[in-house]
């Protein structure tokens, strides 16, 4: 039996990071040392756990509404779409968002960096995708904070997004950064992917579409999942 | 049109923050069919020491050897209740631990049978893209044909089937350096 669909593709040269990046000193200690084994995608690699509605609640993409009293911070709206390879939406699947406060704190026993916790903020979101593929989260801009890799490193701001696709090869974690921050040309994350093109592709855009007035400014990130391989034979939509 | 899959970032120390309310360390939930193991082990570093900031996603099919996917098209029971999916965090000595069922053969490439297994995606900090593995079980006949584990070196092949710890319970450890380091994949 052999797989109706075909093979999801490889990445384009330069648009990931590898794992031994020097520049983000954690890798040393973490990357794989022997050379990763490419083996056929099966059954087990091309299916991949499904969620719904009923894993998530309808409120949970809004974070400045999970306590009593609204979060310290300039509420802003992150949507896009998430598509394939093939500039095909992907819907109906798990979006988990978490970040910092607007103060660049975390509420994580971890972090100790002296500003101030918002007890109006814990920073966690998750949504569905649409049958369009789109989503949207409400939340406050996360602030910059400092962080011990190298001499007065400081991680701009950015907000952390985990989504699953349709595939356990789908799988991805990433991070969304904001247009203009000083911090970019510094940041080993930002630039541990070499491609010009595709790093920039992880800044949201300024979205006047999506700013609600005298409400909250709109940002844009669409983000593109592995898609498999296109041939001849496909049937287009 | 085509475009290219947006980069990889790391999870950071402040994983646990998103991630967690999704954590799922019994895979398979009361009533459904199948040998059941508890499984444990450590997420290690190069310098052998335990990652307290990671995390483990196990997906795997039922004990029939079907996906709870609409891509695995096999004439197969699938019980209510069953998605194959896990997540768990690693503790401050970098140790993890779920619960879950063996799960049956799965069609390979060319349709011959893969030995039964778990799919693992393993994230922390200090990792920029999550890494991909496979769980094998031990006492299994399976595992000497299998068509993915015999792509990896013979001498490697250890690091991906589990130990045999109990009646119903298997250790396997994620070493990610060194003369252990398993062996992981990119599919």
């Amino acid at each position: 039996m052999k797989p109706a669909q075909t093979r999801y593709r490889r990445p384009h040269p330069g648009t990931q990071p590898d794992y031994n990046y020097p520049p983000y000193a954690s890798t040393q200690k973490r990357c794989p040392t022997q050379p990763l084994i490419v083996p056929p995608q099966t059954l087990s690699e091309i299916t991949g756990p499904i969620f719904g509605h009923d894993d998530i609640k309808p409120t949970d993409n809004d974070l400045t509404r999970q306590h009593n009293g609204e979060p310290i911070g300039e509420r802003i709206i992150v949507s896009g779409r998430v598509l394939d390879e093939n500039s095909r939406p992907v819907p109906h699947t798990l979006v988990e968002i978490w970040q910092a406060n607007a103060a660049g704190r975390y509420p994580h026993k971890t972090d100790q960096h002296n500003a101030p916790l918002d007890p109006n903020f814990s920073g966690a979101g998750r949504t569905m995708t649409d049958a369009e593929g789109r989503y949207r989260f409400i939340t406050i801009r996360p602030g910059e904070y400092p962080w011990r890799n190298h001499y007065n490193a400081w991680r701009p701001a950015h907000i952390h997004f985990s989504l699953f696709g349709p595939a356990f090869l789908t799988r991805m974690v990433t991070q969304m950064y904001f247009p203009g921050d000083p911090l970019l040309p510094y940041d080993p994350m930002y630039n541990c992917i070499a491609n010009e093109a595709a790093r920039a592709r992880l800044i949201g855009v300024f979205d006047w579409e999506n700013t609600i007035p005298e409400q909250a400014l709109g940002y844009r990130f669409d983000i593109v999942l592995r898609g498999r391989e296109e041939t001849p034979m496909e049937k287009m939509p | 049109m085509s475009l290219y899959a947006t980069g990889h970032q790391t999870v950071g120390p402040y994983l646990h923050i998103g991630l967690n309310w999704l954590v799922t360390p019994e895979i398979a939930p009361r009533g459904i069919a199948g040998e059941r193991f508890t499984i444990q082990g450590r997420l290690v570093d190069g310098d052998g020491d335990g990652v307290n900031d990671g995390l483990i996603e196990i997906w795997q099919a039922n004990a029939q050897g079907k996906y709870a996917h609409p891509e695995d098209r096999q004439k197969k029971p699938i019980e209510k209740g069953w998605r194959g999916f896990g997540r768990v965090a690693t503790d401050a000595r970098g140790g993890f631990r779920f619960r879950t069922i063996k799960p049956g053969p799965v069609p390979g490439p060319n349709g011959e049978p893969q030995a039964p297994h778990l799919v693992v995606s393993v994230f922390m900090r200090g990792m920029l893209k999550h890494l991909a593995t496979r769980m094998y079980f031990p006492d299994e006949p399976a595992n000497a044909r299998d068509p993915v584990l015999k792509l990896v070196p013979a001498a490697r092949r250890a690091t991906l089937i589990a130990r045999k710890k109990g009646k119903s319970a298997l250790e396997w450890n994620v070493i990610l350096q060194g003369r252990q380091e398993t062996a992981f994949f990119d599919f």
